[in-house]
């Protein structure tokens, strides 16, 4: 009730202006980008025009930055009233117009856009209906937010300890559940393999705070020492897992002697170039690496020397040894148990070191390198061990890559890799395990579910983006535990 | 006392000869000697860009000297000739430590961590270099017990001890002050070098922050060398006193001495006055 008197109301001329100049924005934008269209036409290429869209997203643009403006005012009844029946208008229309015109749907011509629309309504709706509700609106309080949110990392964080095992047993049930199909499990895979790659990343971003663009590079080292090793040695997959880490984690420290005096967006520049680096020596030595062809033909892992295959090459496989009659699904079971044992050694592996004096020097690091020097702490060492540790998980994810794969080539590691692998780690929140989980469920697990709004993914990839950033920088659950404690934790005094 | 000294060398801590730092034609410090004792506060003023800060981070091995002979005699472990050596090794060899003028913490991290932190090498030779930490050996539980008892002691001393668990960048200023004197003095150093511990602080902090470096001085036996603008506490504490101007040392002696000298009055103290 204080709220709404307090705040200056923004004349109607200021609004129309604010909000006209928003409406150019997006005109100027649209124009071009939305305005015209090519199409394959027979005999050519021909320009169509489509300003019946541009109209819409400017007068979209200009409507929807005036609900913001009185939204800010804390005027949201109005608000309210308009966008919830808009948001239920278009919803109906877009369910049930289909029937009028096949050829089109109501009210513009692509779902999309009126299924974004319905969506937007909707959320503006809401938090109107919210604010009417709550009046004072705390959460237009940047601090006011950010503490909230922290609580919620808090709270999560907390919670870890009986979600995490929750998770880990769900995810050990999960190829044994009615509903898990090949697809299902081959995503599941996917997601555990991004989660392990950004828990690995996460000691040099989250931990050490050194910025790495070029994670995918120890990636490729890792999957290429495997497949190389494999086919000029003729070595197993579990003899090759601690050799391609090893290469890993000395590609690191390759890498880190040079660039680590590089601080920050130095840094990130350099280890990009290096991830394309390697990339492109992995292209052009066609004679050791099969350039673009690839390395096909990378054998399976074994369980203890038992192929799982239909005929074994020599000895028996794994069903015959256990009796059991053959499915091409134990395969990509064992792949995925696989996959989880790498990814909780790990997490098992980080927790521990966080408590571990040169896991607490990494963030000491993170935090004020200068102070670490006057403390008596050799930097660069530090930070060479997070890139060859970093760099390690980096490389038995490649290996695991390989050997999943069962080919490999230069395709799989270009830079888009190493960039959701990193906004995996920034939007879990920076040095948050478990929101690592969460985000890589949601970039890499979702995306995978909703294939067919492919040419969106990466619209929907950018905008989660800026909203995390201008939200919440840190990332969505970022909240530090101190790794050790004087007197307990408030609350838990009989948890040891 | 005159102001010449090195009457004993052999019982000086630190000791400074004819060093020069040149940043292109800057000379921000010129041929400057002294000495500095255990058991003494030795204070370094002078007025703004004196090169007080500059003479700090040579013997801290942030800045390579230019010229001079910078000698620290540690009660155990020998001679160290700071200007030879890498910077981070001058606090883990020699026993030098500092703070910095504007703080310099670890915010994000708790209080408690902070002192731990400062015993970094100690902790790293006892986990084996991580491997004997990763197995949980007692050989490095033990050693982490102590280094938290150490940082008990400080935290006591400091009045933090209900605190240790905040983040430290949540603390009040002067609680900052204290804590990075005390994260300073977890790396068991030999000489503790002060940039203006004293500044932002008001008068009930300035006396808790005198009675702790004279608590250290007395109960810990290690010299102190102090850059302070605050008179209060320099004339309060200090045992000796070292007077800079444009890099050049143009006093040296006691308070007493300092107080009335001609030289000091002309540069800093007659126009500045007893500002408190």
């Amino acid at each position: 009730m204080a709220g709404s008197t307090a705040l200056p109301v923004t004349p109607t001329r200021a609004m129309l202006r604010e909000a006209g100049l928003i409406a150019l924005v997006v005109f100027g934008l649209s124009f071009s980008l939305v305005g015209f269209k090519i199409e394959d036409v027979p005999g050519g290429l021909a320009i169509l025009t489509r300003f019946d869209g541009v109209f819409f997203a400017t007068a979209l643009a200009f409507l929807g930055r005036i609900g913001l403006i009185m939204l800010r005012e804390q005027r949201a009844l109005p608000v309210a009233l308009t966008a919830l029946p808009t948001a239920a208008l278009v919803l109906l229309l877009q369910l049930f117009s289909g029937d009028l015109d096949p050829e089109r749907s109501y009210p513009f011509r692509s779902g999309v856009v009126n299924w974004s629309l319905f969506a937007v309504a909707l959320a503006l709706g809401l938090r109107a209906l919210w604010l009417t509700w709550h009046h004072g609106g705390s959460l237009s309080n940047r601090d006011a937010r950010d503490a909230a949110m922290d609580r919620v990392g808090a709270k999560v964080q907390h919670a870890a300890r009986f979600l995490g095992p929750a998770l880990l047993g769900f995810a050990i049930v999960l190829p044994f559940l009615p509903f898990a199909d090949r697809r299902l499990l081959d995503i599941a895979i996917l997601v555990v393999t991004y989660i392990m790659l950004g828990w690995g990343l996460n000691i040099v971003v989250g931990l050490a705070g050194l910025l790495d663009l070029g994670y995918v590079a120890f990636y490729a080292v890792g999957a290429y020492s495997y497949a190389l090793l494999a086919q000029y040695f003729d070595l197993g997959f579990w003899t090759c897992l601690p050799l391609a880490g090893i290469l890993a984690a000395f590609a690191g420290i390759l890498l880190g002697f040079p660039v680590l005096r590089l601080r920050g967006d130095y840094l990130a520049i350099v280890t990009l170039g290096f991830g394309e680096i390697i990339r492109v020596i992995l292209l052009n030595w066609y004679t050791f690496t099969g350039g673009p062809d690839g390395i096909s033909g990378i054998p399976r892992p074994t369980f203890f020397g038992l192929e799982l295959t239909k005929r074994a090459t020599d000895g028996e496989t794994f069903h015959q040894f256990f009796g059991l009659t053959y499915s091409p699904m134990d395969r990509i079971i064992f792949l995925f148990y696989l996959i989880l044992a790498l990814a909780l050694v790990t997490n098992l592996f980080t927790l521990r070191i966080r408590k571990l004096p040169i896991g607490r020097a990494w963030e000491a690091l993170r935090e004020d390198e200068i102070a670490c020097r006057s403390l008596g702490m050799n930097p660069r060492n530090t930070k060479l061990t997070a890139f060859s540790i970093g760099a390690m998980f980096g490389g038995f994810g490649g290996s695991f890559f390989a050997t999943r794969q069962g080919f490999i080539s230069p395709e799989s590691f270009t830079f888009i890799e190493s960039a959701v692998i990193l906004a995996i780690v920034v939007l879990g929140g920076m040095g948050s395990q478990i929101g690592v989980v969460f985000a890589a469920i949601l970039l890499i697990g979702l995306p995978e579910f909703f294939r067919e709004l492919q040419q969106y993914r990466m619209l929907a990839f950018g905008l989660a983006m800026v909203t995390i950033m201008v939200w919440r920088p840190s990332g969505l659950l970022a909240h530090r535990e101190p790794t050790l404690r004087l007197h307990p934790k408030p609350g838990q005094e009989n948890t040891s | 006392m005159s102001a010449v000294m090195a009457q004993a060398p052999s019982t000086a801590l630190l000791t400074v000869e004819h060093l020069t730092m040149q940043f292109g034609g800057l000379i921000a410090i010129g041929d400057v000697s002294f000495e500095a004792f255990p058991r003494e506060i030795t204070a370094v003023i002078g007025p703004n860009g004196a090169g007080k800060t500059t003479l700090f981070n040579c013997l801290t091995g942030f800045y390579k000297p230019t010229v001079g002979r910078l000698t620290l005699r540690h009660p155990t472990r020998g001679d160290f000739l700071l200007e030879r050596m890498e910077g981070y090794d001058i606090p883990e060899h020699a026993g030098v430590a500092r703070t910095f003028q504007n703080i310099r913490l670890f915010p994000q991290m708790s209080v408690l961590e902070n002192l731990i932190i400062a015993q970094h090498n100690k902790l790293m030779r006892a986990s084996g270099f991580t491997f004997a930490g990763l197995l949980g050996l007692p050989v490095y539980r033990n050693a982490e017990k102590q280094a938290v008892e150490l940082a008990k002691y400080w935290l006591d001393h400091i009045n933090l001890t209900e605190r240790a668990d905040w983040n430290a960048g949540n603390l009040p200023y002067g609680d900052q002050r204290r804590l990075e004197i005390a994260r300073a003095m977890c790396t068991e150093p030999a000489l503790l070098c002060l940039d203006e511990p004293a500044a932002g602080l008001n008068p009930k902090e300035s006396a808790e922050l005198n009675q702790l470096l004279t608590y250290i001085r007395d109960q810990h036996g290690i010299g102190l060398l102090l850059i302070e603008h605050d008179m209060s506490v320099v004339m309060g504490i200090s045992d000796h006193i070292v007077v800079l101007d444009y890099g050049r040392k143009i006093s040296d002696g006691t308070p007493e001495f300092i107080r009335n000298d001609p030289a000091v009055i002309r540069a800093y103290l007659g126009e500045e006055g007893d500002d408190a």
